[in-house]
């Protein structure tokens, strides 16, 4: 518990701590309450007398009800999730596998291939997005998933990889020692003794990677560019903006929409997602 | 179950000469690593290549250009555009990372006491860094908005201010509203991280200072904050780079203005590159962010290695 006199606690505990979770949620605050907010209500001048922003007595549906009628928006959570959930598979294969070769295997490079895989961990998509676009384009792969899905493990795997190789190496050499003296293979050990034993790391660079991909917006950016191609960062940019005018009711309620799932699967493994994070930065 | 898994697929008998390439070392290493290789080889080795062939050509879309050496990056060198993006680029990381690491390190210390809804509240703490930051932009977008701003409202109800405030309309203020989103997008990676960092310090050693009569403070400065280095260092380094090719939040929040003021590298890049079409040139502006790039990554790299020989 917190020790020392009432108002230390208060002083040097409750209200920093208060004042960092004012600062950290009320944007998430402000968008559930704009997303449910007639529109005669939003667009009041900030000095109007009698008005209170902080609350509303006549939510609406309005909004949710115009990016579903109105916008494509189903069809972006739609893009979305199957990018996210092919692009996060395919690194955590590609990790798991590499990640695995590289702290339990000798070979050659072994070394410089751990340190090449760090590297490109560290390299941003703003400093390839250029080049990828023109590649993307000249292959024909622009306005596709498929654009997405092959160029997002770029930065997942590097990340799963560095995760794994960090879990591999906290397993014990004898484990897979007494597998092959059981007769089983390289391969078998690695499939059926090892990797099960590394499952919470590879639900952490899972979960973790799923964020990551829900969260890409450059590449989608410059690699989509019909409507119904789009994912939600990018569609609630482009088509809920004309010109100077910004719906700021079906803004709000799109930001939530597009939230909650990553929310929802963060809150379902925060322990992991912690892990993922903390792991991140350390390998 | 892992045994009676592996009695059944030996029962199977794979091909002998896959199984025996399998067995050795090297070539079952070969076989896992490949297919990692082939992505990040495409996807990452060869755009650098092209970027930096695209960056000394006047390539447009569609227009594959002709070899025109370094006149690019001769011409970005002369854009004052470009050097206010290179001010601003240093600037927001500099502001950023010093209120990052301070307000992160003390938000670590405060949520490592012990205090009921603890896991309740670290899991709120992280939000601002999982919801996809686009959308979270937006809502301080609409926070800061010239007309409807609640920021506006708030300091006229305490009485800081008598008449609006135009955020997104003065340079300065823009700047300052993007450093502020910034800040509170990275504060929970830092709190979290450095959290980490925090529990692996045992409290015997803060239990002997504060025998021998160290202060809280010198507590702070001679036990927690050393052993607390090199987690700090490596969140730091990982941070910069990121804040440093950021692209997201000045996107969404200005767009580069007011008149190209707030411009930062990927911004830039992305304007001239995308928007108005001039790859090649775009290509030089978001490659000239590389040399910084691999300072802090070589740092990095030798700083982890000296921390992992002691």
């Amino acid at each position: 518990m917190i020790e020392g006199a009432l108002w230390r606690r208060w002083v040097f505990f409750y209200i920093p701590m208060a004042l960092f979770l004012i600062f950290l949620l009320f944007p998430f605050y402000w968008m559930i309450i704009t997303s449910v907010r007639p529109d005669g209500e939003l667009y009041r001048p900030w000095n109007s007398i009698n008005y209170n922003p902080f609350w509303t007595w006549k939510p609406t549906w309005d909004h949710f009800k115009y990016l579903f009628e109105e916008t494509l928006f189903s069809a972006w959570l739609w893009n979305t999730m199957f990018i996210a959930l092919v692009s996060t598979a395919i690194s955590l294969v590609c990790g798991v596998f590499a990640g695995y070769a590289l702290s339990r295997l000798n070979f050659p490079f072994a070394g410089s291939l751990g340190t090449g895989v760090f590297i490109t961990y560290l390299v941003p998509q703003t400093l390839l997005f250029i080049p990828l676009a023109e590649m993307i384009r000249n292959y024909r792969l622009g306005d596709t998933p498929w654009s997405l899905i092959l160029t997002y493990p770029t930065f997942l795997i590097p990340f799963c990889t560095w995760l794994m190789m960090g879990y591999f190496k906290a397993v014990p050499k004898e484990l897979e020692e007494c597998a092959r003296i059981d007769g089983a293979s390289r391969w078998q050990a690695m499939l059926y003794i090892i990797i099960p034993v590394a499952i919470p790391g590879i639900l952490s660079a899972g979960i973790f990677a799923f964020t990551l991909s829900w969260n890409e917006f450059i590449y989608a950016l410059v690699f989509l560019s019909s409507p119904e191609q789009k994912t939600v960062p990018v569609g609630v940019t482009s088509e809920l903006i004309r010109g100077d005018v910004f719906f700021w009711g079906p803004l709000m309620a799109g930001a939530l929409l597009g939230s909650i799932p990553v929310a929802i699967a963060y809150s379902f493994f925060v322990e992991h997602y912690v892990a993922g994070l903390t792991g991140s930065v350390k390998g | 179950m892992a045994v009676q898994a592996i009695t059944t697929t030996l029962g199977e008998a794979p091909q002998p000469r896959r199984q025996r390439l399998l067995e050795d070392e090297r070539w079952l290493a070969f076989f896992l690593i490949v297919p990692t290789m082939v992505l990040l080889g495409m996807f990452i080795a060869y755009p650098f290549v092209r970027g930096i062939l695209l960056s000394v050509t006047n390539s447009r879309v569609g227009v594959p250009g002709d070899f025109v050496g370094l006149a690019n990056f001769h011409k970005i060198w002369n854009d004052s555009i470009f050097r206010t993006s290179v001010y601003n680029t240093f600037l927001y990381t500099g502001v950023t990372t010093v209120f990052k690491l301070s307000l992160g390190l003390w938000l670590a210390m405060l949520l490592n006491r012990n205090f009921k809804g603890k896991a309740f509240t670290r899991a709120f703490i992280l939000l601002p860094f999982i919801i996809p930051t686009v959308l979270s932009t937006f809502a301080w977008k609409w926070m800061f908005d010239p007309t409807f701003s609640v920021l506006n409202w708030l300091l006229f109800h305490v009485g800081a201010i008598t008449g609006r405030i135009n955020w997104m309309g003065d340079p300065d203020l823009a700047m300052i509203s993007i450093i502020i989103v910034n800040i509170w997008r990275g504060v929970p990676f830092f709190a979290i991280s450095l959290l980490a960092g925090l529990q692996t310090i045992s409290p015997e050693l803060n239990e002997a200072a504060a025998i021998d009569g160290a202060k809280p403070w010198q507590r702070f400065w001679h036990v927690t904050w050393p052993l607390l280095l090199p987690v700090t260092m490596v969140v730091v380094l990982f941070s910069v780079i990121q804040t440093f090719a950021d692209f997201q939040i000045v996107y969404v929040m200005t767009g580069g203005g007011p008149a190209n003021a707030t411009h930062l590298f990927a911004t830039y890049a992305y304007q001239i590159g995308i928007g108005t079409g001039l790859l090649s040139e775009g290509a030089a502006i978001s490659l000239a962010m590389f040399p910084v790039l691999l300072l802090v990554v070589v740092f990095q790299l030798l700083y982890i290695r000296r921390v992992e020989t002691r």
